[in-house]
């Protein structure tokens, strides 16, 4: 028998490769940070368009370079991403980012400074975006199933609100939508650290159980091991989240699996990874820190975020929605304007999980048919690539 | 049903959760174990912001703190029934 689920749709922008998207962006994309000037003189030039800049993309090598391309590349492949303009130093790494995007066959086209300056570049790049734009904004949005959603999830500046309430509302929604057909996608690997037993437990198979630990155990041997001080108590849990009422990180990663509902998850995908299996909930091997994750599992192709928060984590995306989520009443009396779902009925005990789930579904429908989030409305556009190590 | 003061995950915990803002020392706090929606009584020691635990029985030093029905850490001293629980005196085991 069909769910009541089954019948959901929203209104996207189906892409050239069949993916589904829930905003239109033209994206000026810088390759490094030297372009950054040019971009955000071109999309100063033309209206509709928004640029993209941030720290990297010179001298880096190895992984670290392979996740720089594999994030801008993403990011510009994304299906709320209607066309883009590359703009680089020079045109070998441009041309490398522009091939990778044209392969969604979304309108692409690379634009590089040396031999031209920032003067000649931005005028080309300009007329392009102005084509661009134009042509976009006549897409129009066509009916969807509701399985054509690939939506993420992180939370942030967490306490113990989080694990009783907006967390397992995300977990609800998930156990509601991905039987129809949807992709979800969660991460931040130190955070699950104190929990991370019951994470690999909840993978597909035994086998991927094993990879999991082995790369939540990379990341203690790796990183926390050589460069921690006395222990992590000044990072994990966050000043916010001991304010909040999490006192170990074995509590604060218990709240976040709630995340997961009932679900196992299918395979880890690397930072900014897409998936390549079928649908279903995955494992993104992403940092802790809101802006960076957010960012990554974009590049992955996720079109929406949903981000329970307890404290009160701002944190918005400039091509993805993230739809914020709290049981807090004193974080939605004190900082309203940034929670687009309240589920403190939870904590009164008068609204039910169920009921939450069913509030945060409407709310992700309505902003996948054009809604703008908390962090949209005021301007939230954080933009933050991961960097893996020194390289450059 | 009365809005609770405190929440608790799992039957098998031994911490709750203050769900309302300005708990004061000595309240008569509804406790409701979300799990199975079962209820109880318990009186507050301290004043207690929301979000901070409280101790659902007497603990003593060393001893491991439960919630969601897990070990989220140790006592690292002596907590009596209803009483603050948090970074003076429960530490993680990681570190």
């Amino acid at each position: 028998m069909a769910s009541t689920y089954s019948n959901l749709t929203f209104d996207g922008y189906r892409r050239e490769n069949g993916r589904v998207g829930v905003r239109n962006h033209v994206v000026i994309l810088p390759v490094d940070d030297i372009s950054n000037a040019a971009c955000e003189a071109v999309a100063n030039n033309i209206k509709g368009t928004i640029a993209l800049p941030h720290a990297y993309g010179r001298l880096q090598f190895g992984e670290d370079l392979d996740l720089h391309f594999r994030t801008m590349i993403g990011t510009g492949a994304n299906p709320n991403v209607a066309a883009v303009i590359v703009i680089g130093i020079e045109p070998g790494w441009t041309k490398r980012i522009v091939d990778g995007i044209a392969e969604t066959g979304k309108p692409v086209e690379g634009f590089s400074i040396e031999q031209n300056g920032d003067l000649k570049t931005i005028m080309d790049a300009s007329r392009k975006a102005k084509e661009f734009v134009q042509w976009a904004t006549e897409l129009r949005r066509e009916e969807c199933p509701i399985g054509d959603l690939w939506i993420s999830t992180k939370c942030g500046e967490s306490d113990t609100t989080t694990g009783l309430g907006s967390c397992p509302t995300v977990g609800n929604m998930y156990d509601k939508l991905l039987p129809e057909g949807i992709y979800g996608v969660f991460g931040e690997t130190s955070e699950i650290t104190g929990a991370e037993h019951i994470c690999k437990a909840r993978a597909i198979n035994p086998e991927v159980g094993e990879r999991w630990y082995q790369m939540w155990k990379a990341y203690q041997d790796d990183v926390i091991e050589p460069f921690k001080v006395n222990d992590l108590s000044e990072s994990q849990p966050t000043k916010g989240n001991i304010e909040g009422g999490l006192t170990t990180i074995e509590e604060k990663a218990l709240g976040n699996l709630e995340k997961m509902g009932n679900n196992q998850f299918l395979d880890i995908l690397d930072p900014a990874e897409q998936p390549k299996g079928g649908n279903g909930l995955y494992y993104m091997d992403t940092s802790s820190a809101a802006a960076e994750c957010v960012t990554l599992m974009a590049a992955g192709g996720y079109v929406i975020h949903t981000f329970p928060t307890g404290q009160g984590n701002i944190v918005g995306n400039p091509i993805v929605p993230v739809v914020k989520i709290s049981a807090n009443p004193r974080t939605v009396r004190t900082m309203s304007e940034h929670i687009d779902v309240d589920v403190t009925g939870i904590l009164r005990r008068d609204m039910t999980m169920d009921e939450a789930g069913d509030a945060l579904i409407e709310n992700v429908r309505r902003t996948a048919n054009g809604r703008l989030t908390a962090a949209e409305a005021l301007g939230h556009r954080e933009f933050v690539m991961t960097k893996l190590y020194r390289s450059a | 049903m009365s809005i609770p003061h405190l929440l608790v995950h799992d039957p098998k915990d031994n911490v709750g959760v203050v769900v309302v803002e300005g708990l004061t020392a000595g309240t008569t706090m509804l406790c409701v174990v979300t799990h199975d929606n079962s209820s109880f009584e318990l009186q507050s020691k301290n004043d207690v912001p929301i979000g901070h635990k409280i101790a659902l029985g007497d603990v003593s030093n060393g001893d491991t703190a439960i919630k969601y029905g897990e070990d989220i850490g140790k006592f690292v001293a002596d907590v009596k029934k209803g009483e603050h629980v948090h970074v003076h005196n429960l530490k993680t085991k990681r570190w």
